[in-house]
């Protein structure tokens, strides 16, 4: 398979950054809309033929997809150990190509009418092109140094994207605390690439991954720590880095700040392509992970996964503000692949969990993609981000009201649509491995259905609400790709994903379980069914409801009251014991230290400044003196 | 000597000719056409430049008082180009000196011979050679820093140029007699069969040594560069501290490490002392400057210092990073000299103070004195960072770590002073800001060259292993 023009996927958008980014002033804004949506749509066209291409026309060896790596040596640190730059062509690395470029075009398309007369329009564009730019180089890495490049500008252009409304200090606070939030989990992923390229003597995916490879055979031989081999510690690390991408608990409190940002940013990056970097991540890793250790650390992802799941889809029932409950979705979900990662095997049918996770982030970037564009299509109407400013809008929205029903009905599971097969493999995994995960899976579905709808009916019917402006529905930009979403959101359900992705990459037939998948539709129309009761006709029946759980209801509306743990840990404990002390020293000693070399300089500089008198002959003096001082001085040296 | 060997001194003598040319239009051309004269000076000497491109063989003539090899043929084309772009940055000033002033063409046949005289210098093969080349290069300049014949002030700098240039050649030539005295030759390649460490000699080499000490103005006979820097015109100035001062060091760097090496042990003490001297007293007397003239000044004999770095290993390493690092130096400097020499012409200013707020009414000037400062001070990635970290790799390899530490020291307040200008340009508001103007075309010229040698220099690494290539000349 040729892949050589598989290097032009990511350099276009990075030549539409410099592009944008350098002439930002000068480009008239509808023209830059235009540029930004055409590198997009050419690079699009270039990943779906590299699907295409790699999937269908590319030789398979012995029946597995074949890994193409294009690549050359950037930095060699010793003489094993170097980092390349290249492309990676394999299975989820292509399959990733078309998620990101599917969703960063709508989303390019949909920010030209959703950003129209904004006074950064042109900048927008440009950082939306920067952050396909990354995300593209995190997904053909080849690497984990080129991964950790690449993941970082990932999170540098979520950083300016979030703050983009940068007077807004909620919205500065938010691109900071995502920032620093995600920096402090990179942190972990540093340490775990280093202790890998310490004990293995390689970054390559392609070696660490290889079943029969050193780095996997011998992790038992590397030093321990707390009981466990320093390559599990690294695969720890590693996994810390992808949660707090990914906001896994604990690392989660970053998205739903990150809301602040323009929907359209939510859309693309907190909700389809970034966020799920962390499981892209695991997946990547995917044999590490299973064989180091007998799977010990994919347990890990497994239960984190699951709990973050649970935790996110009860905190989701209680929340009004409506980007944040789909913030909160998004972070179910990602649970949801972790735990179907954290399940599966790698063989055949065994790898069905793998295959379930790459399926169900395919399905999931299409359906949350089209709910964030779709809110953000509410919001652009209302001018509010809350449940109560809204209601009754179905009859002033009929597009945005009929997609955003499909990518809700497809969230909760509901056949044929994208959501509901791709749960039911991940299902399908879970029980095969654990019923408490399954079980886990199982409340979560019913949960998610019940919030989505909740929201649904909250927005679209509910109380007839009076508004100041009457809503109008959305202009043609916005609209076309929702429409186009809500028909790929029906369809890409139907990709027999398991013959294409698999762990092992030979591909098996997958069939529906159809007594897990009869249970999982049945808890999905339960919590519709319940969404119905309480919400669509304004009744008190959700408040008494509210009022029954009490205190339990307060604490699900206030996150678990996370925010103000890690506040309270931060300020009290962090800055008063351990960074006011530091600064002291810093403030006292080490700058007082370096004021004073430097004042002293400055009074030296002054107190010389009488020997350039200005007179020839003092120079003259000077010059003489100066001959015959260095002259006495070397002939006595060497005389001696 | 047939003809063919007669064109190693294709440089010389293409030179001359133009001179000559010269000197003729001065008769030929009526007064009020003279101005004309700076567009045949760009045009002619960018010819030669051009020409000078043209390969040479490497040989010596006139029973070795005068030899080339490659490296010295493409400092003179690094020396031509150097020129070029002074001439571009002057070319606007010097039509209306010439137009106003009925002034001639002397600045050009000025500006030429004291070329010619380093082009001498530096292919001299023998002490008389190379004390004509020396004396030719300098003396002109003299009247060259005296050329605004109504400002006081340049008068002034002309006669401090000659009072201690006239010192300092004749330290020198003192010096040279006594090398004489003690080895019986002023050919190189007999001196260095003789030459050997007694006390006559460290005499003389010391004494030597200050003539062209004082033309990289080392400390301490560094003291009239400040003073002729201001009160000359910016673009003799420039030419000053640029071409004059690279094509010293680099001769000075040929000197060492051919004849003068068996004195390796004397002089790379004397460099040791001298280089820190240097730094030292160029970078805290830099400080507190308010002129831009004098800054530049006192920068450039800290720059110095860091150049005599380079000049201690006495290895092709040495060499190398030498003649690189006065390569990044002479494009960084004319560029810094460019910026001030089209603000002082349009307006007047020469102080920092003048600067502040700059970068609002001229953004692309400021960008281009940016550029130039972080390369002076060594900022990465332009060239400068390469240029001095190139330099302090070859130091440390031959084991000079203390000096190296110092440098960096003295790089860190370099560091302060650099980015005194950059924070006026860039983020003092300023009371009253230089207004917005345009260049003319050969200002605008002279300046993209720079920018482009700074960039190129800095980023199009096999440059430097050409550079290092032909340093294989003289180990």
């Amino acid at each position: 398979m040729q892949t050589a023009y598989l290097l032009l996927i990511p350099l276009i958008p990075l030549l539409v950054f410099l592009v944008l980014g350098i002439f930002n002033k000068r480009i008239k804004p509808a023209v830059s809309g235009y540029i930004g949506v055409a590198g997009l749509a050419a690079a699009t066209m270039l990943s779906c033929f590299a699907a295409f291409q790699y999937f269908f026309v590319a030789d398979k060896v012995n029946g597995a997809y074949q890994t193409f790596i294009q690549k050359t040596a950037w930095m060699q640190f010793t003489d094993t150990l170097q980092v390349d730059m290249g492309i990676f062509i394999d299975p989820i690395s292509v399959m990733m190509l078309v998620v990101v470029s599917t969703i960063s075009l709508m989303v390019h398309i949909y920010s030209r009418g959703y950003m129209k007369g904004d006074a950064g329009y042109t900048k927008f564009f440009a950082f939306l092109s920067l952050f396909t730019f990354s995300m593209y180089g995190l997904v053909l890495a080849t690497n984990l140094f080129q991964i950790y490049i690449f993941w970082e500008l990932v999170g540098v252009s979520s950083f300016l994207l979030i703050g983009y409304y940068y007077t807004k200090t909620s919205a500065v606070a938010a691109a900071k605390k995502a920032f620093i939030v995600t920096r402090f989990a990179d942190f972990g992923f540093l340490v775990g690439i280093l202790i890998i390229g310490y004990y293995t003597g390689t970054f390559d995916f392609e070696a660490l991954n290889n079943p029969a490879g050193s780095a996997i055979q011998n992790w038992a031989f590397t030093s321990t720590f707390m009981g466990l081999s320093a390559i599990t510690w690294a695969l720890i690390l590693i996994f810390m880095g992808g949660a707090g991408k990914s906001a896994m608990f604990p690392l989660h409190i970053w998205l739903p700040d990150a809301m602040e940002g323009p929907t359209p940013v939510s859309a693309l990056i907190h909700a389809a392509t970034m966020v799920v970097a962390g499981v892209y991540l695991v997946a990547r890793l995917f044999p590490m992970f299973l064989f180091v250790d007998d799977g010990f650390v994919l347990q890990v992802v497994a239960y984190v996964g699951a709990f973050s799941s649970l935790f996110a889809a009860v905190i989701a029932l209680t929340q009004t503000d409506i980007k944040r409950v789909l913030a909160f979705s998004t972070m179910s979900q990602i649970g949801y692949m972790m735990m179907a990662l954290g399940v599966s095997g790698f063989d055949g049918h065994e790898g069905v969990g793998y295959m379930a996770s790459m399926f169900h982030l395919f399905t999931h970037a299409m359906f949350k993609a089209l709910l964030f564009l779709g809110a953000g299509a509410v919001i652009h109407a209302v001018h509010s981000n809350y449940l109560q400013d809204m209601g009754g809008l179905r009859k002033y929205m009929p597009v945005t009201n009929f997609t955003f029903l499909v990518a809700a009905l497809a969230i909760a599971g509901v056949p044929p649509l994208a959501g509901f097969w791709s749960k039911d493999e991940i299902l399908v995994a879970a029980y095969e491995n654990s019923p408490l995960l399954y079980g886990i899976g199982v409340v979560v579905a019913g949960l998610t259905a019940f919030y989505m709808f909740r929201l649904y009916f909250g927005i679209f019917w509910g109380k007839n609400t009076r508004y100041a402006h009457t809503p109008h529905e959305a202009p043609l930009s916005m609209t076309i790709p929702l429409v186009l979403l809500a028909f790929f959101t029906s369809v890409v359900g139907f990709i027999p994903f398991s013959r294409f992705v698999t762990a092992d990459k030979m591909g098996f037939e997958a069939h529906l379980n159809y007594p897990l998948a009869a249970i999982a539709v049945a808890v999905g129309a339960a919590g519709i069914l319940l969404a119905w009761l309480f919400y669509k006709t304004e009744n008190d029946l959700s408040d008494r409801f509210a009022h029954a759980f009490g205190s339990l209801y307060l604490w699900t509306s206030h996150k678990f009251y996370f925010d103000e743990l890690y506040l309270f840990i931060t300020r009290n404990i962090i800055f008063r014991y351990i960074s006011a002390p530091i600064a002291f020293f810093d403030k006292k000693f080490v700058d007082g230290t370096m004021e004073g070399i430097g004042n002293k300089t400055v009074l030296l500089s002054r107190k010389i400044m009488s020997v350039q008198s200005g007179k020839v002959q003092d120079y003259a003096f000077g010059f003489i003196g100066g001959v015959v001082l260095l002259a006495a001085v070397f002939i006595y040296l060497w005389t001696f | 000597m047939d003809l063919n060997s007669f064109f190693l001194m294709r440089h010389e003598l293409l030179l001359l000719v133009i001179i000559l040319l010269f000197v003729t239009a001065e008769i030929v051309i009526p007064r009020k056409k003279k101005g004309s004269t700076v567009h045949l000076a760009i045009l002619l000497f960018g010819l030669h430049t051009a020409l000078g491109f043209l390969t040479l063989e490497e040989s010596s003539l006139f029973g070795g008082m005068f030899r080339t090899n490659s490296l010295i043929h493409f400092f003179k084309n690094v020396l031509n180009i150097g020129v070029l772009i002074l001439l571009l940055q002057s070319a606007d000033w010097l039509q209306k000196k010439i137009e106003k002033q009925n002034r001639g063409t002397e600045f050009f046949t000025l500006l030429f011979c004291s070329l010619l005289g380093m082009y001498f210098m530096i292919s001299a093969g023998d002490f008389l050679m190379f004390y004509i080349g020396l004396e030719l290069s300098t003396l002109p300049v003299a009247a060259l820093a005296a050329y605004e014949i109504m400002k006081r002030k340049s008068s002034e700098a002309g006669i401090k140029l000659i009072f201690s240039a006239g010192l300092a050649s004749g330290v020198s030539l003192f010096g040279i007699s006594m090398l004489y005295a003690t080895t019986g030759s002023i050919y190189f390649q007999d001196v260095i069969q003789v030459i050997t460490t007694t006390n006559l000699t460290v005499l003389g080499f010391v004494l030597f040594f200050a003539g062209l000490a004082f033309k990289i103005s080392l400390v301490p006979f560094h003291f009239w560069t400040a003073d002729v820097y201001e009160g000359a015109p910016i673009s003799v100035a420039s030419y000053l501290s640029v071409i004059s001062k690279g094509a010293a060091a680099f001769i000075l760097m040929i000197l060492l490490f051919t004849v003068l090496k068996p004195l390796m042990q004397v002089w790379e003490n004397l460099i040791y002392v001298l280089a820190l001297a240097t730094m030292f007293t160029g970078n805290l007397f830099a400080l507190r400057q308010h002129n831009m003239k004098r800054f530049l000044a006192f920068s450039s004999i800290a720059q110095a210092g860091f150049i005599l770095l380079g000049l201690i290993t006495g290895t092709q390493l040495g060499t190398a990073t030498v003649v690189y690092f006065v390569m990044i130096y002479i494009f960084s400097n004319l560029a810094a000299f460019g910026v001030v020499q089209a603000i002082s012409q349009k307006t007047g200013k020469e102080n920092i103070v003048d600067y502040e707020g700059l970068y609002r009414t001229n953004p692309r000037l400021s960008l281009v004195m940016l550029l130039a400062l972080f390369s002076l001070a060594g900022i990465p990635p332009v060239a400068g960072f390469f240029g001095k970290f190139f330099l302090f790799t070859a130091a440390a390899s031959e084991g000079y770590y203390l000096l190296v530490f110092l440098a960096v020291v003295n790089v860190t307040i370099s560091l302060y002073y650099y980015l005194l200008v950059v924070r006026a340009i860039f983020l003092r508001r300023g009371d009253n800001p230089v207004p917005h103007f345009s260049n003319q075309l050969y200002m605008r010229l002279g300046l993209a060259f720079t920018v482009i040698g700074i960039l190129v220099l800095g980023l199009y690494s096999p440059l430097y292993d050409y550079i290092y290539e032909l340093s294989g000349v003289f180990n």
